[in-house]
């Protein structure tokens, strides 16, 4: 039943994908043009990881896609994670509407074959069963205040409110012994505050978010350690070194509020099974050759994930190459 | 946690009324009513601009790009090019601190015969750009010249709705 459910959520989230991307193009190709894409290059940020418009990691306090107060912009974009022992793939779609309100989707699927095999092999029984964690992520945000990149004379920043819904479809490992989380779905609200500094070239976002997602969801929500909300701060800084070209680094807090309950089940109390969840940081380059396309490259730290040491699973620090492409008006 | 509630209430009150008060609109209006903006301190970004000479030719390419951009055509495609162009010299040269006085109308009543929305502000913006990436101005001093520009969207933008060009007065 759960797999049918599933496939059909995959068949749902991959049409509406499709629809968008179509939509997206015979819009911008249809249209006029001078209706279309007046927001500067590069304002409208990039997707960040789980959809909404930002850095890499962080949803900012700007609307996705192109369009102006006056107008509906759009983006479509496919990430890139690979780690030392995982991957991670997401896509999906963005749509600003008038400045004002963002729209998204996004469907991640996290790769941890690897660490299943060594399980496998080290306990001569398949734990695991998968070896995808997928989930989907429905994002709404709302700008409350402050223009970002025009009001250069004033310390006010662009505030914007949102929430990210998502809902892991890994129900059963996910609150299994092995990972131990309460639920297998949750919703991240967040409150986002960027400021252009035009005359440094400078941009800067602090975004506040309150979660109970393990490892963005994809490890469930909340825990044996923790099952509440935890206030998480996420900071970016970029530097604009053309109008097209942007450098910069991002931190994010996670909660920490898995233990496997595999522990004291299986192992005695020993912390065989290390879901410990780190904070995550990155420094990533963006380029924006034409207003419908922008690459991101970065370094990514994402820590601690799920470390098995006694297979052969010794997979402390997690660090890899985050890539990005998005295409919009 | 030994936090002084009330002088951290204090502290949040004074910045509260220090940003409320923009106190940057303030001495504008004391040095040049017109202007826009207070202007720089030093000329190095004058001088990035290649100084009077170089912001001439920068605004004669610039007017050619508007004209060109069908998103600002209706705003420059007429017989106040020259005047225009001799405008923003005089402006941006003060706002750079280039020794000039911006002889000018406010920004309001400079733009109170047409409509502009965002559109076609940022249109401007992009052909601006344009016009210094031709002219080997650093993209440093650009932003420098473009955060004394860009607040000035509260008082030329005056829709969100359609543009609408500038009607001007028949004369004999």
């Amino acid at each position: 039943m759960k797999t049918i459910q599933k496939q059909a959520q995959a068949l749902l989230c991959n049409s509406l994908l499709a629809s968008a991307v179509a939509a997206l193009f015979a819009t911008s190709a249809l249209a006029d043009e001078l209706n279309y894409s007046n927001k500067l290059l590069l304002t409208g940020g990039v997707s960040q990881v789980e959809g909404a418009a930002g850095g890499g990691l962080t949803p900012w306090a700007v609307i996705g896609g192109y369009g102006t107060n006056n107008e509906v912009g759009g983006s479509a974009h496919y990430t890139y994670v690979k780690t030392g022992d995982y991957k991670l793939d997401t896509y999906g779609f963005t749509i600003g509407l008038f400045d004002r309100v963002e729209f998204s989707v996004a469907e991640q699927s996290f790769d941890l074959g690897k660490l299943r095999n060594k399980v496998t092999a080290g306990l001569g029984a398949d734990v695991f069963g998968r070896n995808q964690l997928t989930q989907t992520i429905v994002g709404l945000k709302v700008r409350v205040a402050g223009e970002a990149i025009l009001d250069a004379d004033t310390w006010m920043p662009q505030i914007a409110v949102g929430l990210q819904y998502k809902d892991n479809d890994e129900t059963d490992f996910i609150k299994s012994a092995v990972i131990g989380a309460k639920s297998d779905h949750g919703t991240d609200v967040y409150v986002s505050a960027t400021k252009l500094l035009l005359a440094q070239n400078l941009l800067l976002n602090g975004t506040l978010r309150l979660t109970k997602a393990n490892q963005f969801g994809l490890l469930g929500f909340g825990g044996d350690k923790h099952d509440s909300y935890q206030p998480m701060l996420e900071l970016s800084a970029a530097y604009l070194l053309r109008k097209d070209l942007a450098i910069g680094a991002e931190y994010r807090m996670k909660p920490d509020n898995l233990r496997s309950p595999a522990n004291d089940l299986l192992f005695g109390g020993a912390n065989v099974v290390d879901l410990k969840e780190d904070d995550a940081f990155d420094v990533f380059i963006a380029y924006a050759p034409t207003k419908n396309i922008s690459l991101t490259a970065a370094y990514v730290n994402l820590g601690n994930i799920a470390t098995v040491k006694a297979v052969g699973a010794d997979y402390g620090n997690q660090e890899g190459v985050y890539l990005s492409a998005q295409i919009g008006f | 946690m030994n936090i002084n509630i009330k002088a951290a209430t204090a502290t949040l009150l004074a910045t509260a009324t220090f940003l409320m008060a923009q106190p940057a609109i303030a001495e504008v209006y004391a040095q040049n009513p017109n202007l826009g903006n207070t202007p720089m301190e030093g000329t190095a970004t004058f001088e990035a601009f290649g100084g009077k000479e170089g912001l001439v030719k920068i605004m004669d390419d610039f007017m050619i790009g508007l004209v060109a951009d069908p998103r600002t055509k209706p705003f420059f495609d007429n017989n106040k090019q020259t005047f225009i162009k001799a405008m923003l010299v005089e402006q941006m040269c003060e706002l750079m601190n280039g020794g000039c006085k911006y002889p000018g109308r406010d920004m309001k009543a400079s733009h109170a015969n047409m409509k502009v929305n965002r559109e076609g502000f940022n249109a401007l913006v992009e052909q601006f750009q344009f016009a210094m990436d031709k002219h080997n101005v650093p993209f440093s001093a650009q932003n420098k010249l473009l955060a004394k520009l860009a607040p000035m969207y509260r008082e030329i933008e005056t829709t969100t709705g359609d543009a609408v060009a500038p009607v001007f007065p028949k004369t004999e």
